[in-house]
């Protein structure tokens, strides 16, 4: 394989003022995140009061020891709904993917430490979309469950939504993924149907509360007293209701027996070997990839500085380099495993398009993962471009993009505007994973674009109408327009959104690449063994 | 050799091996003969041959003089070294293999009978003018050994003093009195004991001398009348009368003093007619006197420093004594060069009473370097049973001087690989770092005045630094396996998109606990919280279960083995066994619970053994119900008061009817 050049000089005053920009928004992010672990240190007293853990000591105790762990949503919510200050990021919920008794799993531990753990309009839809990553990835899932419920403020935004995490819960476990899930305190009501749905549930004994009803609203329903413990203890549902299989004395005995349950599913006994080979660390620094790309998608870069830092060897073997420029394809190495990528040197153009979507069919048919690195503006616009077929390859692209067999996963790691969030596999087209760079904008188009496009519209509406084109006026309509894109463009705004699965430090790139590619190689060598109605607790 | 061909070892451990290794020197062939705990032993492999005895117990094995000579007899062995402790001082042995015609590397079997009697001992010695510690033996006729002339015997010679069963043997039927109202019990208590272990309650009086030194005296003699001593071993340093660390020249021996022991013992050996080796044990009191104690008819222990001094090869002269040659050397003809220093090591756990250890020895991988010496007889693998001597191996060490050999056996010991099974190493660097130790001013007393027991149970306790490093350790070990067991890179161990979280480890080394929290920052490096102290440390692979840590610019070596979820680590020098209690549930007795007594099944009451307002302890039987036949007990769940009881006798309740409830007691309440 061709190995690729770095033409970058690490000491030019672009690379450190770039690498400073983007350095700080990382900063950002990282403060964002240290401001909702700092809200969960609130709890901390109360915690221990009740001889509990804070739900990443939960976290902490269930991983194994040394277990990578690839972070879903850190910015889920972020400053919406209650989350006015931005110190709530999240949605109340911590989930993952780790190993647990070294299986892969999807770890979700309800985030009791902040609002009690109260389930929350963005926090419901990260569940979906762990659920999402469950099945795709054939991860079992594990559950620490303490949740005071729905935030019945939101409760319009978080029922429905709510009601689908059930129906997940019933077609993950008929396809043969067990869900593993101790129940740390409260989780009743629609809560109860959590590890009601669980093929394994652990109760933590004086703390689990599982029932559709508590002792006021039975008061109220049926004129019945009866006690917490009565109506959803731990040592009811083990001994009377069935509900759980085992009784924990306390949390960590609790994470404890999961484990032990992980680990006696004997899951990777019959997974056939993975077939990576030996593989050498990039020729450049992943360090580099803050200096390499500017904070702002307006500045043009060679998208191989980035490729260059991320596969092994920075080993890149380009497709159809002569034909198209503009949109770079090619086949490399990640940790050993072969991928093949796409990524943007400027707009898509017909050919560009008709370039990516016949490399998409190529990597289908030799099973070939694609990583897209998103950097677009979108698809080419002009009368040149619109009678080369701009629409018609464009939505071929698209066409691949959607149907293509292999796992592709997305890292925005600059605009991502127009078609393009599609045609380069954004979340509307169902990436296996997708992540963002912390100055990832993602719009329908640029905010100044907008602007233009508002001015001019009004401006010709107001020459239709025989009007004199107030500019001043128009400029001043303009600024909230372009400021609102801004906003809503933001890395962390998206992520809140969940338009992506989580803002990482561009440094960190091949890390969690290498771990998705992991994940997606194992889920294809493993063989599920699926039933029809999941499996019923008797 | 003109008569020994083929040697029979009729023994096990160590000392067999010892005793192997001389005779394949010679050109001898050799046999071994092992019990079923010992089927894959060293001392079985190293031997041209072995020969099962029986099961494991001694008795049935190395103690059977049948089945020795039954092996002797079925290898055609035509001599048997018997080593030490078993059958080696056993006179009837002795004579029952010179009977089958068979050479016994040992002194003549009367010899053996003689020194075996601490009684008949000391009257030979004192008709040889071996000056011997003043009490009471009735040497004369018509004395008498019974408890009332013991007594007044004992009032006469007074106090303190020591009672001593004549047959007595490792502390047994000993005992030190130190007031006159108190020598009947010690009388009869060690009578009794005597009489237990040796078949006989002959006990004497001797005056105990207080700080006093164990100093004793290798002799040889052979059958053409010479007789030479090879000096001296200070042997002071005891626990339970058994010996720990001993050495080779006695810092309290000067060279006047060493021709003058050494006289008097070759006198000893000579006036018994004696062949062979043999040790005359003195005591040494502080002013310079020195008297008989007893006479060990074998080869001990503790004759490698002896080996180390001289030069010599003390097997070989047994050997070549036997075989009926002249000593190679006479008494000019014998040097002293340096000092050497042994120390025994032993599976027993120091902080718990020296209490002997059993288990799978994991690693065992035994010092080297200039100077020293490993006798041992275990290898990785071998299970450390129960059935024999706690002493698994002796580390020694020579030197110029002896504080050279001092600090070269200190760090044999820091260099020590022994996992799986506890040991006494860290209480031996105990010892040899002691001042006492160092300034050579030290008696029998040592162990009882400088290790109580609170410094046997602080040996080894780690610092909030080392408590760090043993947390990252484990940590790392985990997160090494669980990369090759995942597939992932070792670089992407403990690595987290978001926050890398601390990770809580809860270890216990068997005297105390301790907790800590590891946080991964980078590859291999940890940032731990033990306590109030932060402490950043990084940590590299050298080899299989070796690795490097660095803490703050200093770099320290760690060797350790896991044995599932437990760590056996070796840091500085201290041996630790870790158990992982990280997860460890809440003890049984905090369990919560209800207090509600539930029938298990469908049955009938056949009793009823409470009522209500009845105190009751966790597991008490309250009912018991008959269902399909079989008697179910139905116990109290937590201790405290029968509140209810919701059955009578004859009642049939269905499953999971509640038949009563006990409440928790409330503390405080009248």
């Amino acid at each position: 394989m061709p190995t690729l050049v770095s033409r970058i000089e690490k000491d030019s005053s672009v690379f450190t003022t770039q690498r400073k920009e983007m350095l700080a928004r990382v900063a950002e992010l990282r403060a964002i995140e240290q401001k909702s672990r700092d809200t969960e240190q609130q709890a901390r007293e109360k915690f221990q009061q009740r001889g509990q853990l804070l739900p990443r000591e939960r976290l902490a105790l269930l991983l194994d020891r040394g277990s990578p762990f690839l972070e879903l949503s850190t910015l889920c919510g972020y400053k919406h709904h209650d989350d006015t200050d931005g110190s709530l990021a999240g949605g109340n919920i911590l989930i993952g993917i780790g190993f647990v008794s070294g299986v892969r799993c999807l770890v979700n531990v309800t985030n009791s430490a902040i609002k009690g753990g109260t389930a929350t309009p963005w926090g419901t839809q990260k569940v979906l979309r762990a659920q999402e990553i469950a099945r795709e990835n054939r991860l079992p899932v594990v559950s620490l469950v303490e949740s005071g419920g729905a935030n019945l403020l939101y409760q319009q935004e978080i029922f429905i939504p709510g009601g689908e995490t059930f129906y997940n819960q019933a077609k993950l476990s008929a396809a043969g993924i067990p869900q593993v899930t101790v129940v740390h305190g409260s989780s009743t009501a629609g809560g109860a149907y959590i590890p009601g749905l669980s093929d394994y549930v652990v109760m933590v004994r004086g703390k689990a509360k599982v029932f559709l009803a508590g002792p006021p609203l039975l008061r109220a329903a049926t004129g019945e007293v009866a006690t917490d413990e009565e109506l959803g203890g731990a040592e009811m549902h083990a001994t009377l209701a069935g509900t759980a299989d085992h009784l924990a004395e306390d949390d960590a005995d609790g994470i404890r027996i999961a484990r032990e349950i992980i680990a006696s599913l004997g899951w990777n006994d019959a997974l056939p070997p993975s077939s990576r080979s030996a593989f050498e660390p990039p020729r450049y620094a992943a360090e580099e990839l803050c200096g390499v790309v500017p904070v702002d998608y307006r500045r043009p870069y060679d998208c191989r500085e980035v490729i260059a830092r991320l596969v092994d060897g920075s080993d890149f073997t380009p497709f159809k380099d002569d034909y198209d420029a503009l949109t770079v394809c090619g086949w490399a190495r990640l940790e050993g495993r072969s991928i093949g990528i796409i990524g943007n040197n400027g707009p898509i153009t017909p050919r560009g398009a008709t370039k990516a979507g016949q490399f998409i069919q190529l990597c289908s048919q030799a099973r070939t993962p694609i990583v897209y690195l998103q950097n677009t503006t979108g698809y080419m616009v002009g009368t040149q471009s619109e009678q080369g077929g701009i629409v018609k390859h464009g939505a071929k692209m698209l066409q691949a993009v959607a149907n293509a067999t292999v796992p592709q996963v997305t890292i925005l790691l600059g605009g991502s505007f127009g078609a393009g969030n599609y045609g380069m596999c954004g979340r509307a087209f169902h990436p296996r994973f997708i992540f963002a760079w912390p100055n990832a904008r993602t719009a329908v188009m640029g905010g100044e674009q907008a602007a233009k496009v508002l001015s001019i519209v009004s401006a010709e509406k107001a020459r239709r109408a025989g009007q004199p084109v107030d500019e001043a006026a128009l400029a001043w309509m303009s600024q909230p327009l372009i400021e609102q894109f801004d906003r809503e463009s933001d890395a962390f705004h998206c992520s809140a959104r969940l338009f992506d699965d989580g803002v990482i430090d561009p440094r960190d790139t091949r890390r969690v690449l290498g771990f998705i590619l992991a994940t997606c190689d194992e889920a294809e060598r493993r063989t599920l063994s699926p039933n029809t109605f999941g499996v019923a607790r008797l | 050799m003109k008569r020994i061909h083929k040697v029979l070892v009729a023994n096990r451990g160590e000392i067999a091996v010892r005793v192997l290794r001389t005779c394949r020197r010679l050109g001898l062939r050799t046999v071994a003969v092992f019990s079923d705990a010992d089927q894959d032993a060293p001392h079985v492999r190293l031997a041209d041959e072995a020969v099962r005895l029986g099961p494991a117990p001694a008795k049935e094995s190395y103690l059977s003089i049948e089945r020795v000579l039954a092996a002797a007899a079925a290898s055609g062995a035509n001599a048997i070294h018997p080593g030490y402790g078993f059958l080696s001082e056993n006179e009837d042995f002795a004579r029952a293999c010179t009977k089958a015609g068979l050479v016994f590397i040992g002194p003549p079997a009367d010899a053996i009978e003689l020194m075996g009697n601490k009684r008949q001992a000391k009257l030979r010695m004192q008709a040889a003018d071996v000056p011997c510690i003043p009490g009471y033996e009735a040497a004369r006729p018509g004395e008498s050994l019974d408890d009332e002339a013991l007594v007044r015997e004992g009032k006469r010679i007074g106090f303190p003093l020591m009672v001593k069963a004549a047959a007595g043997g490792g502390g047994r039927g000993m005992r030190l009195v130190r007031e006159p109202g108190a020598l009947l019990d010690a009388i009869r208590s060690a009578r009794s004991e005597a009489e237990n272990a040796f078949g006989s309650g002959e006990l004497i009086l001797e005056r105990a001398i207080e700080g006093a030194r164990h100093v004793e005296v290798q002799v040889f003699a052979d059958e053409h009348g010479n007789a030479v001593h090879l000096g001296e071993r200070d042997c002071s340093i005891q626990r339970r009368h058994q010996k720990v660390v001993e050495e080779s020249p006695s810092p309290a021996v000067t060279p006047v003093l060493r021709e003058r022991m050494g006289a008097v013992a070759v006198q000893a050996v000579r006036a018994i007619g004696y062949r062979g080796a043999g040790t005359i044990e003195f005591l040494l009191a502080p002013n310079g006197n020195f008297f008989f104690m007893e006479m060990n008819t074998r080869l001990q222990v503790e004759h490698p420093v002896t080996e180390l001094v001289t030069g010599l090869d003390l097997v070989e002269w047994q050997l070549r004594v036997a075989d009926g040659e002249p000593l190679p050397l006479t008494q000019p003809e014998v040097t002293f060069r340096g000092h050497a220093i042994e120390v025994r090591l032993c599976a027993e756990d120091p902080a718990h009473g020296f209490l002997p250890q059993t288990g799978r020895l994991l690693a065992w991988v035994p010092p080297a370097g200039e100077g020293v010496r490993v006798d041992h007889g275990v290898r990785e693998g071998q299970d450390i049973t129960p059935f024999y001597d706690s002493m698994q191996a002796k580390l020694i060490a020579h030197g110029p001087d002896r504080e050279t050999a001092r600090e070269r056996l200190a760090a044999a010991l820091r260099e020590l690989t022994a996992f799986g099974v506890t040991t006494n190493g860290t209480f031996l660097q105990h010892v040899l770092a002691h001042e006492a130790f160092r300034s050579g001013r030290y008696d029998t007393g040592f162990v009882a005045a400088h290790t109580p027991p609170e410094t046997l149970c602080a040996l080894g306790q780690a610092s909030a630094e080392d408590q760090a490093i043993l947390a990252a350790l484990l940590f790392h070990d985990d997160a090494m396996a669980l990369a090759g067991r995942g597939g992932f890179d070792t670089t992407l161990a403990g690595w987290s998109s978001s926050c890398a979280l601390p990770v809580p480890i809860v270890l216990n080394d068997g005297a105390s606990e301790f907790r800590a929290s590891v946080r991964p920052v980078a590859p291999a490096r940890y940032e731990v919280h033990v306590g109030d102290s932060r402490v950043a440390l990084s940590l590299r692979s050298i080899a299989a279960e070796h690795a490097e840590i660095e803490v703050a610019g200093r770099r320290r070596a760690v060797r350790y083995r896991r044995a599932g979820g437990a760590l056996w680590c070796s840091l500085d020098g201290v041996t630790r066994h870790l158990r992982d209690v990280s997860f460890r549930p809440p003890s049984e007795r905090e369990r919560a619970s209800d207090g509600r007594l539930r029938a298990p099944m469908d049955g009938r009451i056949i009793r009823v053994n409470t009522e209500v307002g009845a105190t009751v302890a966790r597991g008490d039987v309250l009912v018991v119900l008959e269902a399909m036949k079989m008697e179910s007990s139905l116990v109290a769940p937590i201790d405290g008061v029968v509140s209810a009881v919701n059955v009578t006798v004859g009642a049939q309740v269905p499953a999971r009817h509640v038949v009563a409830v006990v409440s928790p007691e409330q503390k405080g309440e009248a």
